[in-house]
């Protein structure tokens, strides 16, 4: 020991370690550049000794001088040196270096070559794996050409695993620099695909995976193999891999997509991890083509569980796969509004940003009022200023989107602050102009709010709109001196210029028209006030630095000098100031030219000057046409024409007329239509259905115009469905068909508070939802391999035999079976032991045998129960009816029209020694006690073709009924705090079993999960299918275990307690 | 498709402290030390300005970038536009879960002064930018044996290890 210490400060008198380094670099915080270049300067004095163990050093401590970002490819050669080094403890310090170091413009890589090549083929495993992994990180096109025979040669005769898996990962970098060595290499590297080892067949899929999405055609041929593999791997990361290269593949292939979309499911039905969860769903999604109805709907449905978790990344992941799903199927996303609604409360901005990203896609006429309205109520709660510019740009961009086509409230949308008006709506919905100029005479009024922080983003365009459309109509206005002096307020000369310039503008017409209204009036002091108000606060304008503006102001400026001196003079001004602005813009809607019926006697189609040599009377003809079009024109020239001679050309005209065919025939009123000079009111507008009167006295708010909408749209709901009821007893056996299509109309759109939206018909997706249930465990929770299958809940009959004869027989049988469950879903033992969560007591072991039972829970009242027949008899069974009692509290759904008491029949029949699975849904009202439930089984057998009958029953425990439901600590705490729990605690004696495998059968048995473990204390939590929390606190000494438990519902807690303590009385 | 297929699924992993210190880097492509020392001040200003209890996931370029901290370290690894963000989390958890084995309980500190300890854990798991061994018991004695072999630095200089 003594002469450690003294070879040590040795040592330490030449060199430090990088300990020392560290050490010495943190005790120097203030002078750290310094510390370091004496540092490196000693370092350089280490690389120059012989001693190759100073040497690593003097590299080990550059590796992390680099790290923190000083230039050490001064030392590049000293790096190959030590990595040429024989000794392992050296190389690896060297590779490591070169790994951190290197780049491909180093110019000593190329040294290297050969010291690489040895170490591939050195007789020692650890060489060859610092080597490969060196490699992955500097290979150069000339090393990648120079080594590629000596990696083949590993790939294919390695003798141990991790060489081969190493030496085909680093294939794929070698393709990549140097592609000629993909064509001989390839068909070892498909070998490998094959490999028994899992992690050389990982590998390899890793590798042809990247390879394929490269270059996708030329893969397309491994097609089935990779589809084998997907069908048979349990490995998530292969997976993920594999469905990642099938997404690659599919658009080459369409035939692909059908034949995926079935295990695609599967798995999405029956993975607990999210992460393939999460591929699965993107792959079905980007694969729209091949994907039916059915799984965009699972899909849905699997995101929004996604989005309800209280994990963020799940939330955010979740939102930006359904905007994907948006895309292309909006209906089923646009039931979801409600949750997305949600989001916008998320604590965090990229959530909260894709929710809104999400709701601009999700807009529709019927549901704009309420997305706006909501939104305006986060622009007030809104912090971030960014985050609030971006709500409000996108409420602009919802309420104008394609053209404005969602509005169907235009007075709701005026009366939005923020909602751009642009002219347009004012103009073409000249309806609604009274009230829309009320609107901006208030916005302008308010404006000087709106300024400031708004006046960044687009906001303050939206005064633009507003100073136009008071300028434009004016005589709406009821007090437009306000107004104007509103518009001519100092604080505007701070608005962008182009909006100044139309408030300049449209400040003169307000002006004309407060002159007008003062015409006549004796007293002229309020109208001389106005223009001296006028060039009062115009000269501002006229300093403006936008040349629109002054432009625009100077001349008005001007104008307004004039005015004043003529008002002076009390000459009457104000119809020629107004003459300045007369004209009134009209609406046109883009259909209005169809609409106007073409007048009779017009042939659009029929010359106006006719063909020379069709007629004789030539120059009449036209004439007449030319009169019809503008009688007020023609009609002088007319007069002068005597009445004989023009009763004779009428005449003539007539005949002349009639004999031609291509004449329509004139009606006496076609005249009448073309007397009235057509006025505004004549040109058609398309219709606006207002559903809110136009008189609503003073300015209604947004939420009023909602509300109104909402109880307009109940009431059309409630007709509705007093329709559908009358419709329904008429029909009872459409019912299904008509569920089918409702989420096919906009109509029908509920909000989807329930994850099952799904009608009869699609038994399957109602099994979904339940599997997601269980499959909330989550990776993050626990990364163990066995993290990656299902809590599926499993229970295993308890039998009653009465005759020992079959026993044996049966036991053997039933271990079979077992064993191959388990090696389906779990590769632990954890759950060897049969569960009493829900069990079948077959009291006469008949031929047939109910004797599995999967207790599947989904909505708050209904379960699930699988039930696997097996038929043990040599004889053929058929016509199996499965009947149950049903108690107050739990019944057997039953197809509608069926008896209270009447059997389900069991959908196959069993040839002797096959077994079948059948599901059978019960719907349950109180979950807080235990169930049992007597069952009979009918059947016939077909050889005796005797009825037979077996009973049986069902136990429902409480604990089937809880669901597996991750819980953060914080949460958790909240809960136990918020003190509306109560209660309750229960001791096991003699459980002599490690700490985390009680607390992993609790998980396994009782659908718990662990929120927080210290030492011999956790926190676990678990909820019921209909939302009561239940929380345990376990502790263990010794052989002691207590637990200590606080749930809602005391009755369903000591149910649970119980239940804990008949499964570790078991042991 | 936007992104350069030449590029592994993983382009980096950083870990830094909370106050912007590089603890370690690891690159599975070719950078010049401009563009990485370019990086690195994005990353550590970009996660570090992060809310407490937001989503683990930025966009950045054309990557994502996915960061997860434990205690006073920050985990950030960029991946593909393609790429699974929940897959990127579980690796950046996996090598924790490594490191917390290696170490026993790990702390900064361990990072800091075994920061080749870290990378070889880190090589042995990931290789290249692609999941090398997903089996962590795997991972463990691969490690464990290197170390076997290696005679140890401490040996050498006869000092503890801090």
């Amino acid at each position: 020991m003594a002469l450690k210490i003294v070879k040590g400060s040795i040592d330490r008198m030449f060199d430090k370690n990088l300990q020392d380094l560290v050490r010495g670099i943190r005790n120097h915080k203030e002078d750290e550049a310094k510390y370091i270049s004496t540092c490196i300067d000693e370092i350089k004095q280490e690389l120059k000794q012989d001693n190759i163990a100073v040497k690593a050093n003097a590299v080990c401590k550059l590796t992390y001088l680099q790290m923190l970002g000083y230039d050490v490819s001064w030392a590049a050669f000293n790096i190959v040196e030590v990595m040429s080094s024989s000794k392992f403890t050296y190389k690896r310090i060297g590779y490591l270096a070169a790994s951190q170091c290197f780049h491909e413009s180093t110019d000593v890589i190329m040294l290297t070559t050969n010291q690489i090549r040895k170490d591939l083929s050195s007789p020692n495993q650890y060489d060859t794996g610092v080597a490969l992994t060196g490699l992955s990180c500097f290979v150069t096109p000339d090393l990648a050409r120079d080594l590629a025979n000596d990696i083949m040669t590993l790939v294919s005769h390695g003798d141990c695993v991790k060489r081969k898996r190493c030496s085909v990962l680093i294939m794929y970098k070698v393709f990549l620099k140097y592609p000629e060595s993909l064509r001989p290499a390839f068909p070892r590297l498909k070998e490998k695909l094959e490999d028994p080892d899992p992690g050389v067949q990982s590998a390899a899929v890793n590798v042809i995976c990247e390879l394929a999405r490269r270059n996708p055609k030329n893969y397309l041929s491994l097609a089935p193999l990779f589809f084998k593999l997907m069908t048979s791997s349990t490995n998530n990361w292969v997976l993920i891999k594999i469905i990642k290269l099938f997404g690659a593949l599919t658009p080459l292939e369409p035939r692909l997509g059908k034949k995926l979309i079935e295990p695609l499911t599967n798995l999405i039905h029956s993975t607990s991890a999210m992460s393939l969860l999460y591929e699965c769903v993107n792959t079905v999604i980007a694969g729209q083509y091949c994907s039916s109805v059915g799984s965009v709907v699972l899909c849905v449905q699997k995101l929004r569980i996604l989005i309800e978790d209280s994990d963020q990344n799940l939330k955010y992941l979740g939102l930006l796969a359904m905007s994907k799903i948006l895309k292309t199927h909006p209906k089923s996303v646009q039931s979801h509004k409600d949750l997305i609604l949600q989001c916008l409360d998320d604590k965090d901005e990229s959530i909260r940003l894709r929710a809104l990203d999400l709701l601009y896609g999700m807009v529709s006429k019927k549901n704009l009022m309420e997305i706006v309205k909501k939104l305006m109520l986060h622009v007030d709660k809104a912090e971030g200023t960014t985050y609030r510019d971006e709500l409000l740009t996108k409420i602009i961009d919802i309420c104008s989107q394609s053209n404005y086509q969602y509005i169907t409230n235009f007075e709701w949308s005026v009366s939005q602050p923020v909602t751009p008006h642009p002219p347009g709506i004012s103009v073409s919905w000249w309806t609604i102009r009274v009230f829309a100029v009320a609107q901006m005479a208030t916005l302008l009024d308010n404006a000087h709010l709106l300024t400031g922080s708004m006046q960044r983003n687009g906001i303050c365009e939206v005064l633009y709109a507003a100073a136009w459309i008071c300028g434009e109509f004016s005589e709406h206005l009821e007090n437009p001196l306000q107004t104007l002096e509103a518009m001519l307020r100092p604080k505007v000369a701070t608005l962008p210029g182009h909006i100044q310039a139309v408030y300049v503008q449209n400040a003169a017409k307000l002006f004309a028209t407060v002159l007008k209204s003062q015409e006549g009036n004796t007293d002229s002091t309020t109208a001389q006030e106005t223009s001296q108000l006028m060039i009062d606060r115009l000269p501002l304008f006229v300093q403006s630095a936008n040349l629109e503006v002054q432009e625009r102001a100077s001349c008005i400026l001007q104008l307004v000098k004039y005015i004043q001196k003529l008002q002076q003079k009390d000459v009457e001004v104000a119809e020629e100031v107004i003459a300045l602005f007369a004209g009134e813009l009209n609406p046109v809607a883009p259909k209005a030219q169809k609409k106007v019926p073409v007048p009779e006697g017009l042939d659009l189609d029929a010359w106006i000057n006719e063909p020379p040599s069709e007629s004789e009377s030539e120059d009449e003809q036209p004439k007449a046409i030319f009169a019809k079009e503008e009688p007020k024109h023609s009609r002088p020239r007319h007069t002068e024409v005597d009445e004989k001679e023009l009763a004779r050309r009428r005449e003539a005209r007539k005949q002349e007329q009639a004999n031609n065919p291509f004449y329509i025939k004139a009606s006496p009123s076609s005249q009448k239509v073309y007397q009235d000079a057509p006025g505004v009111e004549h040109i058609p507008v398309v219709q606006i259905d207002l559903s809110v009167p136009l008189k609503v006295p003073g300015l209604p708010m947004s939420d009023q115009y909602v509300k109104l909408e909402e109880e307009r749209r109940q009431k059309e709901r409630a007709e509705k469905k007093k329709k559908e009821k009358k419709k329904r007893k008429e029909k009872r056996s459409g019912r299904g068909k008509k569920h089918d299509s409702g989420p096919e109309s906009e109509e029908d759109i509920t909000p989807a508070h329930m994850v099952d939206i799904v009608t009869e018909e699609m038994p399957e997706v109602r099994c979904v939802s339940l599997q997601i249930q269980f499959s909330t465990s989550r990776i993050f929770n626990e990364l163990s391999p066995s993290s990656f299958w299902v809590f599926n809940e499993k229970k295993s009959s308890k039998h009653k035999k009465k005759k020992q004869k079959k026993e044996k027989e049966e036991k053997e049988k039933k271990k079979k079976k077992k064993k191959h469950h388990h090696h389906h879903h779990h590769s632990d033992g954890g759950g060897e032991e049969s569960v009493q969560n829900g069990t079948v007591e077959e009291e006469e072991p008949l031929p047939v045998s109910v004797y599995d039972i999967q207790g599947n829970l989904q909505d708050g009242s209904q379960v699930v129960v699988s039930v696997i027949f097996e038929n043990k008899c040599d004889s053929f069974l058929k016509s199996m009816e499965f009947n149950v009692l049903d108690s107050l509290n739990s019944k057997l759904q039953r197809p509608e029209g069926s008896g209270p008491h009447d059997g389900l029949t069991v959908p196959f029949q069993l040839p002797p020694g096959v077994s079948n699975e059948a599901r059978f849904v019960f719907t349950v009202q109180s979950i807080v006690m235990p169930q049992k439930l007597k069952g009979t089984l009918t059947f016939i057998v077909k050889d005796s073709s005797t009825h037979e009958k077996l009973d049986f029953k069902l136990h429902f425990t409480c604990t089937s009924y809880l669901i597996t439901t991750p819980c953060y600590s914080d949460a958790f705490a909240k809960l136990l705090e918020s003190g509306d729990l109560k209660g309750s605690s229960v001791r096991l004696e003699g459980v002599n079993m490690p700490f985390h495998h009680l607390l992993a059968r609790i998980c396994f048995h009782h659908h718990f999960s662990v929120v927080e473990r210290i030492d011999s204390c956790a926190s676990m939590y678990s909820r019921s299918i209909q939302g009561h929390h239940v929380c345990l606190l376990v502790k263990t000494s010794g052989q002691t275990v207590s637990i200590d438990a606080k749930c809602d519902e005391p009755t369903l807690l000591g149910n649970v307690l119980d239940e804990i303590k008949q499964t570790f009385s078991q042991c | 498709m936007s992104h350069d297929n030449s590029k592994p699924l993983m382009r980096f992993l950083l870990l830094f402290s909370r106050q912007g210190k590089l603890r370690l880097q690891k690159w599975f492509t070719p950078m010049s030390d401009r563009e990485k020392k370019k990086i690195i001040r994005d990353m550590t200003t970009m996660v570090l300005a992060r809310q407490p209890r937001s989503c683990n996931f930025l966009h950045w370029k054309d990557l994502k970038i996915i960061y997860k901290r434990y205690a006073s370290l920050y985990f950030c690894l960029a991946i593909e536009s393609q790429e699974n963000e929940l897959l990127a989390l579980e690796v950046i958890h996996r090598y924790v879960e490594l490191l917390d084995k290696y170490f026993g309980n790990v702390c900064e500190l361990d990072i800091i002064f075994n920061f080749e300890k870290a990378y070889f854990i880190l090589d042995e798991f990931l290789m290249g930018g692609e999941i090398q061994e997903t089996s962590k018991q795997v991972v463990n004695r691969c490690i464990e044996s290197s170390d076997m072999l290696q005679e140890t630095m401490e040996e050498y200089m006869s000092k503890p290890a801090f």
